[in-house]
């Protein structure tokens, strides 16, 4: 049952990026076209799930027991630095097909908010599991990690597909580009908040 | 190459090290101020305050007393939020009428929920809310007037002044 | 290119919100009041200015292949040096901010300025330009802010002057980025044509 509240609310409710703004600038940036925001999302996938459970091990056994929580955010963005690169070097012997499908959007995601943004959000924020509160343990991290970046790639390809028809309609000159984007966003937002009932 | 990644890094963990050593205490002190200040709030003026006194259903309590009679009870009291915990500082008089209330952690949407901590009116309405009204939101039967739009953070609210008045009650059933 | 330039620069020319478009997380979360945006504005302008300065200066001795991650080092300890002193002496506004004040690290906008600017430019032009551009992303966060508060609770920084309870949408998520669709569409038609 847990489990699934933190899916319905991950995807749907908190979605990543009409609800809680983390990685806007790739989302506005690669939603132009459909195939490449599906690949940017596949991305995301991957490195946010390897990233939780990388920092959420860190954190629990190094920083805490020492006493260095005040170097998370330095010690987090580091290892998804180094993540990232790993990923590319691997997928470039082992996938060369999933390399070639990825691999431009490996290096921006390093300064993705999104990533560093659960990574932190796993290991400080108390979740509410009907009346109760507590941190998450790795499993439900795992599936929280899983579950937003489905709602980040849910709401990037829906995105995409309003984007490719826009770019196809006339709009007055000032509102060319990112500005209707952002309306069309804002519209799509409006239609998430409906599912703030549901959790 | 190496060399030099790894002495940047040094350098900066040895600053960071440094900030935290310099930090810790003020950043206690602010934490102890905070708490300080909001007992303060809810309390009448005077009295002696006791130490922090753990008990079942709240987080900790305060007692307040002149000599033997005690004048009143600072509470505090989490239950969950809309956005995640709660916590709230209830001042109750030992006849279980609320002095006044004061938030110390909550994580509930700004400008929706974040205004119990703002919203005059929802914050006024617990200056002496009198034992003889019923602990819940109008909505549900009650005397509490909510946050327009917030349903789930007044309720949450309304349950940590509960928590908080009913454990006074069970204080001075024990002491009967 | 004169001092002066520098600065005002990053109001309207480079602004990092209308024209470069950087930042969009913390622009977009925490500009549900003016007040809200001004912190968060200030905040960025002390990383930004802090590691620009720090990085024109390391940046001759840095070999080329590990410039990001040092960079990236360089702006995540100044970023935690702001928590902790946030942390201390203005623990309200901490609280506000939240998670946003980790994720200055992976603020566009301070990456981009070392790359673009700090590394290949000496230690006072980097800093005035950390200033401007710092100045600009405060300057439309504020004015973002200024425009929720007044649609979504009818005050500005706090002050009341619309009585009621305005119109809420602005202050959730729906709001931030129409907010800012609107005034990106007034920005282009009235700022760039200068």
């Amino acid at each position: 049952m847990e489990y699934i509240i933190i899916i319905v609310s991950a995807i749907f409710v908190n979605n990543i990026l009409l609800a809680q703004f983390l990685g806007i600038c790739p989302f506005l940036g690669v939603s132009n076209k459909l195939s490449t925001a599906t690949g940017m999302s596949g991305a995301v996938c991957f490195v946010i799930t390897l990233a939780t459970v990388v920092t959420y091990l860190l954190n629990k056994y190094l920083l805490v027991p020492f006493e260095l929580e005040y170097l998370q955010t330095i010690a987090f963005i580091l290892v998804i630095a180094a993540l990232v690169q790993m990923v590319e070097i691997v997928l470039k012997k082992i996938s060369p097909s999933l390399y070639q499908a990825l691999g431009i959007f490996l290096p921006l995601i390093t300064t993705n908010c999104a990533v560093l943004g659960v990574a932190i959000t796993v290991v400080t924020k108390e979740f509410t599991f009907g009346d109760a509160s507590h941190m998450l343990n790795l499993g439900q991290a795992v599936v929280y990690a899983i579950a937003t970046s489905i709602g980040y790639g849910l709401a990037m390809i829906l995105f995409a597909g309003l984007r490719e028809h826009l770019a196809m309609n006339d709009v007055p000159k000032s509102f060319k580009g990112l500005p209707i984007a952002l309306i069309t966003v804002s519209i799509m937002a409006m239609a998430f908040l409906g599912f703030s009932g549901i959790v | 190459m190496v060399l030099c990644l790894t002495g940047v890094c040094l350098v900066c963990a040895a600053i960071l090290g440094g900030v935290n050593a310099l930090t810790t205490n003020p950043i206690k002190e602010a934490a102890k101020k905070a708490l300080v200040e909001s007992i303060a709030k809810v309390l009448p003026e005077g009295g002696n305050l006791s130490d922090a006194q753990s008990a079942e259903g709240i987080d900790e309590y305060y007692v307040s007393s002149a000599d033997t009679t005690v004048l009143a009870y600072a509470v505090k009291s989490t239950t969950i939020g809309f956005g995640g915990p709660l916590t709230v500082m209830v001042g109750v008089l030992p006849d279980g009428t609320v002095y006044n209330t004061s938030v110390l952690a909550h994580s509930e949407t700004p400008g929706l929920g974040a205004k119990c901590t703002s919203d005059e009116g929802f914050m006024n309405q617990w200056k002496n809310f009198g034992p003889e009204k019923v602990l819940k939101v109008k909505k549900d039967g009650g005397d509490v007037d909510a946050i327009t739009a917030s349903t789930i953070t007044s309720r949450a609210y309304t349950v940590a002044v509960e928590q908080a008045v009913n454990f006074v009650k069970s204080l001075n059933k024990q002491e009967e | 290119m004169s001092k002066f330039s520098l600065i005002t620069d990053g109001f309207v020319k480079n602004n990092p919100t209308f024209v470069l478009v950087l930042g969009m997380c913390p622009t977009l979360a925490t500009t549900t009041s003016a007040m809200n945006g001004l912190e968060m504005g200030l905040a960025t302008l002390f990383v930004l200015v802090l590691s620009n300065i720090v990085i024109s200066l390391i940046s001759p001795m840095v070999p080329d292949k590990v410039h990001i991650p040092v960079y990236i080092v360089v702006i995540a300890t100044f970023v935690t040096v702001l928590q902790l002193l946030l942390q201390a002496y203005l623990p309200s506004v901490y609280q506000t901010l939240g998670l946003f004040i980790p994720l200055i690290v992976v603020n566009c906008i301070v990456l981009g300025r070392a790359e673009a600017f700090a590394n290949k430019n000496t230690v006072g032009d980097s800093a005035l330009d950390g200033i401007g551009i710092g100045l600009g992303f405060t300057l439309s966060l504020t004015v973002i802010g200024i425009v929720r508060e007044i649609l979504g609770s009818g005050s500005i920084f706090g002050w009341k002057f619309i009585p009621g309870d305005g119109i809420l949408a602005f202050v959730m998520a729906p709001g931030a980025f129409m907010v800012l669709g609107y005034l990106m569409v007034l920005f282009n038609k009235f700022a760039k044509k200068n």
